[in-house]
């Protein structure tokens, strides 16, 4: 019930004009728009149980041990992952370390001991732009570098130094806020009691903010093993018949099987690629759930 | 209650000045409040208010922070509505209606019972647009920008922005912000002007200009303004209503009468002890 | 008793105190801060290494084509024998792509902020907030094979029949704005939950009603954030190379027909690779050439998008 009908206008000349407030109207367009957005949040949900369907319903068959035994076929039969499995497992080991040590030493430097200002403000844009670059351009940028320059050809370790670097910003900017979360209180302390600057961060800030960067530094992992562009240009194989001997050696990933064979117009592909996809998401999944598990775990029992 | 009072009259030693005011229990009664009880969660906030709030007049409610003034001024346009822990019990009536009844749409109640918050909140739009919008998206039918210089001039505002109303109103100073928050308010055309501690975060000057504007306002408007400055309340109000916590840490209405009533010869020993300064 | 006097410091120290500190243990130090910078000047390296490398073969390239053609020509038949290398083929095929995942992850992802950050109480919250979240993790190239096998065949065939390609970049697109969406409404809905409280406040105390306090105060306060969420995703759509790969054709565009296939900037630069090529070649030359354009783009993008959020943040103290 509006207010009005029980109201005259109340005394006083100064209310003389005319209200058409609608507020029907307006209460009513409010409760439907509100329910539309509500719609477009939740498309996001719907998208997600769209995608894990389609990809279990094509694929569910054709997860069995063949899948992790066998390896390159032309048969979809006798196809495997098993290449690709290691291949990825090599190419996250050695980009996550390379990227944790140059990545954590660069946070460390920008939060504990550069000096507030233009140094800073330079790095950090930088940083930045870094991680908005498309991920071909890291491609390319290993494609020159280290399969032509440093002459390493189209191995392993060029694919892993390539990767390293397109995850780097994203070690950094984790570690950075892992860092600056700890709180100035600690290092104060620590100070106080006479250590040395490198005392300070060794013993105190760095474990404290240890499981922020591992944290980080696992989510970067879980976006290198999903990335294909920067392989391809930096010339993973998406034919090989054997795992790597070396780093020195041809090599393949998961993401550039699944490009394989989804390019593939026979069915039995285009399933097997689903399979592949549904390992991947597996492994995504633990590995964001780790980070997360550590997150809380090892983030708790502070102070 | 009061167990001496003092033969001579007594006074809040820093009160100095009093309104001239015709008694206000003659006007009409524009919002009764009665028996009035906040929760927030399970914590009993305010207990057992009841407030007549006379027509034209301004009521000022004074008393500690924390004992529930501005947690009663809000229950006036159903402000706590919006928090989601708050419980109101008791009756509110506003012309005779009853504010706290389902049927009752809060949109409605906030376009007839303005209200003006302590720290100014412009809008970050122009200063026509601050004034011009509550009347739109409330169906103003009729020339705005009339309306708009109308009310600036009502907010004692439009010589001073006249020649920049496309400017942000948030480059305004704080007494002009404070001052555009007011037009904005009188823009929906309400009849009771509800102020949380308007002035608290402006400089003297400003805060003399605003206790000036809402006097002249009050011709038109019926004003409640909660205030923690003694000074201004009598310097400003027509009845004073005075707020303390009790035992059990709830807000309470202590005493409640003219404000000159209030600040020479108050009844109630509480009352007497807040306005000399003993406490609070 | 005799007292046993103590002697005191003043007594017995006779030379000034040394207070400089250990001489190993402060170049031990010095070479540590030293390491790290070391480390972090190396990401300006990279960027350096970035560019330097992108300049060096695109500027070989251009002495084989002018810059002007390759700007303004409209073929390119990089693969195939008559070669031409007009980009603006590819520039074109980039464009409608981001074009179409723009209108899908846009709209959507305001809405979603919107509604997350205005309306949504905290259990619903802890559902949609970790969906988006998963939602942002998947690869790309997990997009691409979706929309190439499931929104191809059976959401546009059905709809176009025989006017749609089996790639298309439509289909592309479409998959390039679910990519995008939860980035959109995430720093969309940072933004908008930054809008102070206050400013709400103020609106519904002159009756409004929660959607024109949302629509008409919240979000235009939020404009710049949004804006620069808007830039952000663009960029990142114009980066995007596995759904283009698989999904949005291998042939450069015609025309602008989304149903058609529209080879991207991206997507030519892996398709390079199908074949061999040879280092030193001239397509291997256009491929720092197309990279070197598609890095400045989304360097301008980026730029821009911080400028902006950087610039108007101050609109409300």
């Amino acid at each position: 019930m509006s207010l009005t009908t029980n109201l005259g206008t109340a005394a006083g000349s100064v209310r003389r004009h005319t209200w058409r407030p609608r507020i029907a109207n307006r209460n009513r367009r409010a409760r439907v728009l509100s329910f539309v957005f509500m719609l477009a949040a939740v498309s996001a949900v719907l998208l997600l149980a769209l995608l894990l369907g389609v990809l279990l319903l094509r694929g569910w068959d054709w997860i069995r041990l063949d899948l992790f035994t066998e390896q390159y076929s032309r048969n979809a039969e006798d196809a495997g992952l098993q290449a690709a499995i290691l291949g990825s497992i090599l190419l996250v080991a050695v980009s996550g370390v390379m990227a944790f040590i140059i990545g954590v030493g660069t946070a460390l430097f920008m939060e504990e001991y550069a000096p507030k200002g233009r140094i800073t403000d330079v790095l950090q844009t930088n940083i930045s732009n870094l991680a908005g670059v498309p991920s071909v351009v890291y491609g390319l940028l290993g494609l020159a570098l280290f399969v032509e320059m440093l002459n390493l050809g189209r191995v392993l370790l060029a694919g892993a130094l390539t990767m390293g670097l397109l995850i780097l910003p994203i070690v950094i900017i984790a570690s950075q806020e892992a860092i600056r979360n700890v709180p100035l209180g600690l290092r104060q302390a620590a100070f106080g009691v006479g250590a040395t600057r490198w005392q300070v961060i060794h013993h105190h800030v760095l474990p404290a903010a240890m499981p922020g960067i591992l944290t980080g530094t696992i989510l970067a992992i879980s976006r290198a093993i999903g990335e294909t562009a920067p392989l391809i240009v930096v010339g993973a194989s998406a034919v090989v018949f054997a795992n790597p001997d070396s780093f020195f050696d041809q090599y393949t990933a998961m993401p550039m099987q699944i490009y394989q064979w989804a390019k593939q117009p026979q069915e039995e592909f285009t399933q097997l690629a689903a399979a592949a996809i549904i390992v991947l998401m597996v492994i995504l999944l633990t590995m964001n759930g780790l980070a997360i598990y550590l997150r809380e775990r090892l983030g708790k029992d502070r102070w | 209650m009061a167990t001496e009072i003092p033969q001579t009259p007594l006074r809040a030693a820093s009160v100095t000045q009093f309104k001239e005011h015709v008694d206000p229990e003659e006007h009409e009664r524009v919002i009764t409040i009665s028996d009035l009880n906040v929760y927030y969660g399970d914590f009993h906030a305010v207990a057992g208010v009841d407030i007549d709030i006379p027509e034209n007049r301004i009521t000022a409610f004074i008393g500690p922070s924390g004992c529930g003034k501005s947690t009663v001024l809000r229950c006036i346009n159903r402000m706590n509505d919006l928090v989601p822990t708050a419980r109101v019990e008791g009756s509110i009536t506003y012309h005779g209606t009853e504010i706290n009844s389902p049927k009752v749409d809060p949109v409605e109640v906030r376009r007839r019972i303005g209200m003006v918050f302590q720290k100014p909140n412009p809008f970050p739009k122009s200063i026509y647009e601050n004034v011009a919008w509550g009347a739109r998206i409330n169906g103003y039918r009729g020339d705005i920008d009339e309306h708009v210089e109308r009310t600036l001039r009502q907010a004692a505002l439009w010589d001073e922005v006249k020649d920049k109303l496309k400017d942000s109103g948030m480059a305004l100073s704080g007494g002009q912000q404070q001052r555009l928050c007011i037009a904005r308010a009188l823009a929906t055309e309400p009849d009771v002007i509800l102020l949380d501690e308007p002035a608290s975060a402006l400089d003297p000057i400003s805060t003399l200009k605003i206790e000036e504007l809402l006097r002249e306002l009050q011709q038109n408007y019926t004003i409640v303004i909660v205030t923690h400055n003694m000074q201004q309340a009598s310097r400003v109000s027509d009845r004073t209503v005075f707020f303390s916590l009790n035992e059990r840490r709830q807000g309470v209405l202590v005493e409640c009468g003219p404000t000159t009533k209030i600040f020479t010869n108050p009844e109630d020993r509480r009352t007497e002890a807040y306005i000399t300064g003993r406490f609070g | 008793m005799a007292v046993q006097r103590v002697p005191t410091r003043s007594v017995m120290a006779r030379e000034p105190v040394d207070l400089s500190g250990k001489r190993n243990r402060n170049a031990s130090e010095a070479l540590i801060a030293a390491v790290l910078f070391l480390f972090a000047a190396f990401s300006l390296l990279v960027t350096l290494g970035i560019g330097g490398v992108l300049l060096f073969e695109a500027v070989r390239f251009f002495r084989e084509v002018p810059v002007t053609e390759f700007l303004f020509g409209n073929t390119w038949t990089a693969l195939f024998l008559e070669k031409e290398w007009g980009v603006l083929p590819l520039v074109r095929g980039t464009l409608v792509v981001t074009l179409i995942a723009l209108l899908v992850a846009v709209p959507l992802g305001l809405m979603s902020a919107v509604y997350l950050s205005e309306y949504a109480g905290p259990r619903v919250r802890s559902i949609l907030k970790p969906a988006l979240e998963l939602l942002a993790g998947v690869p790309t190239i997990v997009y691409g094979y979706f929309a190439l096998t499931f929104i191809t065949p059976s959401l546009l065939k059905p709809l176009f029949g025989r006017e749609i390609h089996f790639q298309s970049a439509l289909a592309a697109g479409i998959a390039v704005g679910i990519m995008i969406l939860p980035l959109m409404a995430s720093l969309a809905e940072d933004t908008i939950r930054a809008v102070p409280y206050s400013l709400r406040e103020g609106a519904y105390a002159l009756g409004a009603t929660k959607l024109e306090t949302s629509l008409r105060v919240v979000v235009p306060a939020a404009t710049s954030g949004i804006v620069a969420a808007f830039i952000l995703s663009m960029s990142r759509a114009v980066g995007e190379t596995m759904i283009v790969a698989l999904a949005a054709g291998a042939r450069p565009a015609d025309g602008w027909n989304p149903l058609e296939g529209m080879q991207t900037m991206t997507a030519y630069i892996v398709a390079v690779f199908t074949g061999d090529v040879v280092y030193g070649s001239l397509e291997f030359q256009s491929l720092f050439a197309v990279g070197l354009l598609l890095f400045l783009m989304t360097l301008t993008m980026n730029i821009l998008s911080q400028w902006i959020a950087r610039r108007y943040r101050k609109v409300y103290q």
